[in-house]
């Protein structure tokens, strides 16, 4: 007994250690590419930064001084300033080691650096996308969980129904119904901004959230029918699996199948949907915050574009560009954490 | 008494273009301890009968009948009283090598939950035990870790059937256990489930379309076709003299060992099982049968003495070939 299994003893071990390093180096390998992938998109996006914002027609000169008594000097004046007047190769030379340091010029309008302005800009669109990305997807996940477990029933077709129908509305119409019943019409809600003027320490918090209900709403209504509608039918396809038969031969309660067995395997395709709207969280609402005056990063991007102020659209393209592919990468390790399957 | 007594069994889905009936009044009986084997096509309701055992139908299933496990009925008890003996007094081998288990779970903790939930067990005592069942079906206690996925076809039918001993139940239903596994795995993991269920007193039902698996395994052999058993015996009678043309049929269909004139003409059946929703009139079976007699259109027979201990539901077995029968229906 004792001397059959000596031999045989390391060899079992041996195999183990071969088989873990070369899963760390298949592990690392992952995680490198998916890290270089992001790196390259992110390159390539700097570069079509600077071509894309000058295909755009309009000279931002033009507009800035547009209704006001200049001379041809003084334009040409600005256009130094801006370095506009130096050969295209040049300028996209100073853009880039500009952006390589994080430094993205002054914004031709505020005059005053863009990366100063987005800082200001940052938080006003995190807290409002941000709070509407986290309700829409709780709703939306809810409703469908509800919806996919009493499928056909009365309030699934109502819930289903309603989500699809606030889908199809476009945001800018929604805010400005609104705005017309809720705002000036009811005066329940301020129209337009994010805080009152003179209202200081704790008392801005629930200021904010009196002007963050509207485009909140806004936002929500037209979003969270995705989360509800990938997750109904995702959790519809787990239903009819023969695991899930399984788990009810086994004697638990229809709400513990439910909970451990068919809503985290349901869960995994909204995973990724979810990261692509936390990506899109910085690019704001462009339109929803434009209806309501939200000083956030939409609004900011808005007033940009159509200067254009080149500097200004520059940054807030990379920056939005940048979020989405970091949320992407995020999404890319988070995923086999959770499914085992995928596991590189 | 019986452990299991199936009466009249009926299970008819409700769907939109009306009522489907898949099972057809069913009877039979499982003493404790017996090797029951359930064969039939695809279609023919065998997988029904084996999800309706445990009430495990969808909602759009409707059953009439009685099902006796250990002296209850299945059919009528509470929710709380069938979801006690789920598992616990009967439980079920699915399919494990396709998608029986749940993917995004460790098998250790996807057999450890029936123990948890049915037993009064300490964690430690719950593991112990499933490193246990897991040796018992030949894996080691330390591919508890794994995911699925990472376990080959036939290792994940062991795990099933672990997991469908983890509760001590009287009664093992094993629908089409070894499908979709390769010959030489097959062999091995009917000679596990004969060796436990065996070893440990259970009963076991298993449900196979393959007669000659069923013959190997079982004690008893059960022919469905279209929602009925239409031939019941010891399973040597059934596999190597059936009664019933269709019972015949299928077990020509699989090559006996040692018989090689079988193997070089393995016969099979022309035809499909009939649609359960559109069933011919008499005999289910005559339009395919290749004994068929005139008044086999009219005539729906049920199950009758054939021999020795054994049923067959055909004319053939009938006195007078069921003549006397439609001679007072027409009356």
């Amino acid at each position: 007994m004792a001397d059959s299994a000596l031999p045989t003893a390391p060899v079992p071990q041996l195999a183990q250690s071969v088989r873990d390093r070369s899963g760390v180096r298949r592990r690392l390998r992952y995680y490198g590419e998916k890290l270089g992938g992001s790196l390259v998109s992110l390159f390539a996006v700097i570069l079509t930064s600077f071509f894309l914002f000058r295909i755009i027609p309009g000279d931002p000169v033009r507009t800035m001084t547009h209704g006001r008594p200049v001379t041809i000097e003084q334009q040409e004046q600005l256009r130094r300033e801006f370095g506009l007047d130096k050969p295209l190769a040049e300028q996209f030379w100073s853009y880039l080691t500009g952006v390589l340091r994080l430094d993205f010029g002054d914004s031709f309008q505020f005059n005053r650096p863009v990366t100063d302005l987005i800082g200001e800009r940052l938080w006003p669109t995190v807290l409002l996308v941000g709070t509407s990305v986290v309700i829409s997807a709780a709703l939306g996940l809810w409703l469908g969980v509800r919806g996919a477990w009493n499928h056909g029933s009365l309030s699934d077709r109502v819930n289903t129904g309603v989500a699809l129908t606030l889908w199809s509305v476009p945001s800018f119409w929604l805010g400005l119904i609104l705005i017309v019943i809720f705002a000036s019409g009811a005066g329940w809600f301020p129209t337009s901004g994010m805080e009152s003027t003179g209202v200081e320490g704790w008392e801005r918090i629930p200021d904010v959230a009196h002007h963050m209900v509207l485009p909140l709403v806004t936002l929500v209504a037209v979003v969270y029918a995705q989360y509800l509608m990938i997750m109904r039918s995702s959790l519809l396809d787990e239903m009819g699996s023969d695991y899930i038969v399984t788990a009810r031969a086994k004697g638990l309660r229809d709400i513990i199948v439910r909970r451990r067995h068919a809503v985290p395997n349901a869960l995994l395709p909204t995973v990724t949907l979810i990261f692509v709207n936390l990506g899109f969280v910085v690019f704001g609402a462009v339109l929803v915050e434009t209806i309501f005056s939200w000083p956030g990063l939409g609004q900011l991007f808005y007033s940009g574009l159509s200067v254009p102020d080149l500097p200004l659209v520059q940054g807030l393209f990379i920056l939005f560009s940048a979020a989405v592919i970091l949320m992407n990468l995020l999404a890319d390790l988070l995923y086999p954490v959770l499914d085992p399957r995928v596991r590189p | 008494m019986s452990l299991l007594e199936v009466d009249d069994l009926t299970v008819t889905y409700r769907t939109a273009g009306g009522d489907v009936p898949a099972v057809r009044g069913v009877s039979f009986a499982l003493e404790a301890g017996q090797k029951l084997g359930l064969a039939g096509e695809s279609g023919c309701g065998k997988s029904t009968m084996a999800l309706a055992l445990l009430r495990l139908l969808p909602r759009t299933a409707r059953y009439t009948g009685e099902i006796r496990f250990d002296g209850e009925d299945i059919l009528t008890m509470s929710w709380g009283r069938l979801r006690a003996v789920r598992w616990a007094g009967a439980s079920i081998v699915f399919q494990g090598a396709m998608h029986s288990l749940n993917a995004v779970q460790r098998i250790g903790a996807q057999i450890a939950e029936p123990i948890r939930l049915h037993s009064k067990a300490t964690e430690a005592e719950i593991r112990r035990r499933t490193g246990e069942l897991l040796e018992h079906v030949g894996l080691p206690a330390r591919r508890a870790d794994a995911y699925p996925h990472e376990l080959s076809g036939g290792q994940r039918q062991r795990v099933m059937i672990a997991m469908a001993l983890a509760c001590d139940p009287k009664l093992i239903v094993a629908d089409e256990p070894t499908t979709a596994l390769d010959v030489m795995i097959q062999a091995q993991i009917l000679t596990l489930i004969e060796s436990l269920v065996a070893e440990q007193g259970i009963s076991l039902l298993m449900i196979s379309h393959d007669l000659s698996v069923l013959a190997d395994t079982c004690d008893r052999l059960a022919v469905m076709y279209a929602g009925r058993i239409v031939e019941e015996g010891p399973a040597a009678a059934v596999f190597g003299d059936a009664r019933h043309p269709y019972g015949r049929a299928l077990a020509a269909a699989f090559p006996r060992i040692g018989d090689p004139a079988s193997r070089r003409r393995p016969q099979g059946l022309a035809g499909d099982p009939p649609d359960p929703a559109d069933l011919p009139s008499g005999c289910t079976f005559h339009p395919r049968c290749p004994a068929r007699l005139d008044h086999c259109d009219k005539l729906d027979p049920r199950l009758w003495p054939a021999g020795d201990d054994a049923r067959a539901a055909c004319v053939h077995v009938l006195p007078d070939k069921g003549l006397s029968l439609v001679a007072k229906e027409s009356a």
